[in-house]
């Protein structure tokens, strides 16, 4: 028997899976990341597969039973958003190495390094990105082994299929499962070097920063979007001056309807808005 | 201070070796170092030294380390590197093999002895071996162990790799191998209980296994969602045009049949890509199809079967269904097939 924590904190017992969470999982595990409005189709056709009982908008705790028999085995399904559209995804992550060794099984030694090499490339970065010739510097100075142009375009090429880069025009970023699945060893490696964006708290790749010098706070582009919305004169949440950047429009898919209002949370289970969130601690 | 490094990857049994010891940063140098070990007993290991003999009774596990003293001097490490044993062996054979791997072992270098036979010399433990030595762990770290066997056979099985017990004791159970039965039952009830999927061995001798759903296979909607969609429509048909027959078909009669349906082997297909490859090597690595040779045959052809997979996770029956919806017939209308696939034997796994 497994006990866990809930939300407020007392000790429950592990509710066994029925077929529809398992379908569920399987279909996760086969996907590895689904928007907001896949998760909650498959919510719907697993109930429905498997004769169970469909509440809808109950993805979240459906999720919760899954994600408490999942915690022995170290992977849980998170909810974030991605920086991309600002849209809302649910990923099955793994939590038991907080490394890119998870990778290890599909890449070569030099290739992580590469990546790990990328990687410190677009934390470093103003936007989130690292160009393909940064990239390809990188790889001539490989501790490991080095890696000729056409290999590190071939890596490169690996990596997006396999949903840990996105590429666009050139330039590189994290996917928004890799940002899920890697938060905590971003946290760790980069410390304080690392962006973090101050509405929701999450690691902030792709953001807008405060231009006052004795301030200088960052904040998702799509939680810029949510936060400053209707607003004629956007003031910089930390210090009030004016924010000077452009103010993008919220995306809305044709179904975003339910978004559950920010609760209290300590265990990792899946968030909600980008209003107020509390990240892992791992 | 002098210093000897032998690292230790197989479990140590009886063994007694020589080596020699080069001193660093200005030490003594001693020529010979003699490690006895005597029996292989409980896991800690006793170590006696005089100025130039080491002797270490018990048994010496993968990665231990230990620290001794060589006459007056101390703070030497030593972690002992040898080829499996199973049972005690005369002192001149494992001289011999110390030697050699001692050697190798001394300019700092020597990495993990990893050969193979490690496979074909895992024996099961009894069970008072494993009552022993479940007795010296804690609830949560079986756990742990159980939780990174499941981790490892999800990597395997997202390649398709069958899974090997070899592997799953070599690089993940490791010091635990004594209650390796106790792991492997953990992770079956896991797959079970929270993913609905099971391990089954489809090499007996070779302890080959493949991790099959207990599920049945998604129709409907929930098609749509698994990414390897296009293909399993490809596969059915395949697994029907073989099952219609009998059982096995001679491939020229997939191909023909697959040409009929607007799908040659010989072009790149939209959705399927290389089809031939699919067919005869996608589908039979993940053990849904058997490609078999048909022996004196000139020039050389092949024929397919059911796989394992397939006779583990398709229901014959609902195979029969969808060949009477294309056909626009009674499935019980082809009486042998409809005989065989209601016979209790193929009765797929989720429906048990």
């Amino acid at each position: 028997m497994m006990t866990n924590i809930n939300v407020r904190g007392w000790p429950v017992m592990a509710r066994p899976l029925g077929e529809s969470h398992k379908r569920f999982l399987q279909t996760m595990m086969a996907n590895g990341i689904v928007d907001g409005d896949k998760a909650r189709a498959l919510h719907r056709h697993c109930c429905e597969t498997h004769g169970a009982q469909y509440t809808p908008d109950k993805l979240d705790e459906f999720i919760e039973v899954i994600n408490a028999q999942l915690q022995p085995m170290f992977m849980q399904i998170r909810k974030g958003l991605s920086e991309e559209d600002g849209l809302q995804y649910y990923a099955l992550v793994n939590m038991a190495e907080t490394d890119v060794t998870r990778m290890s099984a599909d890449y070569a030694d030099n290739e992580l390094e590469l990546f790990r090499k990328t990687m410190d490339l677009i934390v470093d970065s103003d936007n989130g990105t690292a160009s393909s010739t940064d990239i390809l510097n990188c790889a001539d100075s490989l501790q490991t082994k080095k890696l000729k142009k056409k290999e590190t375009e071939h890596v490169l090429n690996r990596l997006v299929q396999d949903k840990w880069l996105i590429e666009k025009q050139g330039e590189y970023s994290l996917s928004t499962r890799c940002i899920m699945e890697m938060e905590p060893y971003i946290r760790r490696i980069y410390q304080d070097q690392v962006k973090v964006c101050h509405i929701c708290h999450n690691v902030a790749l792709q953001c807008q920063m405060c231009e006052n010098p004795t301030c200088g706070i960052k904040i998702h582009t799509h939680c810029v979007a949510r936060y400053f919305k209707g607003r004629t004169d956007p003031r910089c949440p930390s210090c009030e001056d004016f924010w000077p950047h452009e103010i993008p429009e919220v995306y809305r898919p044709p179904s975003s309807q339910s978004q559950s209002a920010a609760t209290e949370k300590t265990t990792p289970t899946p968030r909600a808005t980008g209003q107020s969130r509390k990240t892992r601690r791992s | 201070m002098l210093s000897v490094v032998l690292t230790c990857s197989k479990l140590l049994t009886a063994a007694s070796f020589r080596v020699s010891i080069n001193s660093r940063a200005g030490g003594r140098e001693a020529t010979a170092l003699y490690f006895q070990i005597a029996w292989e007993s409980a896991p800690s290991v006793n170590v006696y030294t005089s100025s130039i003999r080491v002797s270490i009774s018990g048994s010496l596990r993968r990665g231990r380390s230990f620290k001794t003293t060589i006459g007056s001097v101390t703070g030497l490490n030593i972690k002992a590197v040898m080829s499996q044993r199973k049972r005690p062996s005369n002192v001149q054979s494992s001289q011999s093999k110390g030697a050699r791997h001692s050697e190798v072992l001394l300019g700092g270098g020597g990495g993990d002895d990893d050969d193979d036979d490690e496979d074909v010399t895992f024996t099961q433990p009894s069970t008072s071996q494993v009552q022993r030595g479940l007795a010296r762990l804690t609830p949560a770290q079986v756990d742990l162990k159980t939780a990174e066997v499941v981790q490892f056979i999800f990597v395997k099985d997202q390649k398709k790799i069958p899974i090997r017990r070899a592997d799953i004791v070599k690089h993940v159970v490791k010091d635990y191998r004594n209650i390796y039965p106790e792991i492997m039952k953990s992770v079956g009830r896991t797959l079970d209980t929270v993913f609905g999927l099971m391990l089954k061995e489809v090499d007996v001798k070779n302890h080959v296994y493949i991790l099959i759903n207990k599920l049945e296979p998604p129709g409907g909607e929930l098609l749509n969602m698994t990414p390897s969609n296009p293909k399993i429509g490809l596969l059915f048909v395949i697994l029907g045009i073989i099952f219609m027959k009998g059982g096995v078909v001679k491939e020229s009669m997939v191909w023909n049949t697959l040409k009929k349906l607007r799908v040659d082997p010989g072009d790149r297909h939209e959705d399927f890509g290389d089809v031939k490859k699919v067919v005869t090597d996608e589908f039979v690595r993940q053990r849904y199809l058997e490609y078999v040779r048909i022996p004196h045959t000139e020039p050389l052809e092949f024929e397919f079967r059911w796989g394992q997979r397939a006779d583990t996770e398709v229901s014959k029956v609902k195979l029969l269904e969808f060949m009477g919806q294309l056909h626009d017939q009674d499935p019980q209308s082809w009486t042998q097939q409809y005989r065989d696939a209601t016979s209790s034997q193929t009765v797929p796994v989720s429906q048990r």
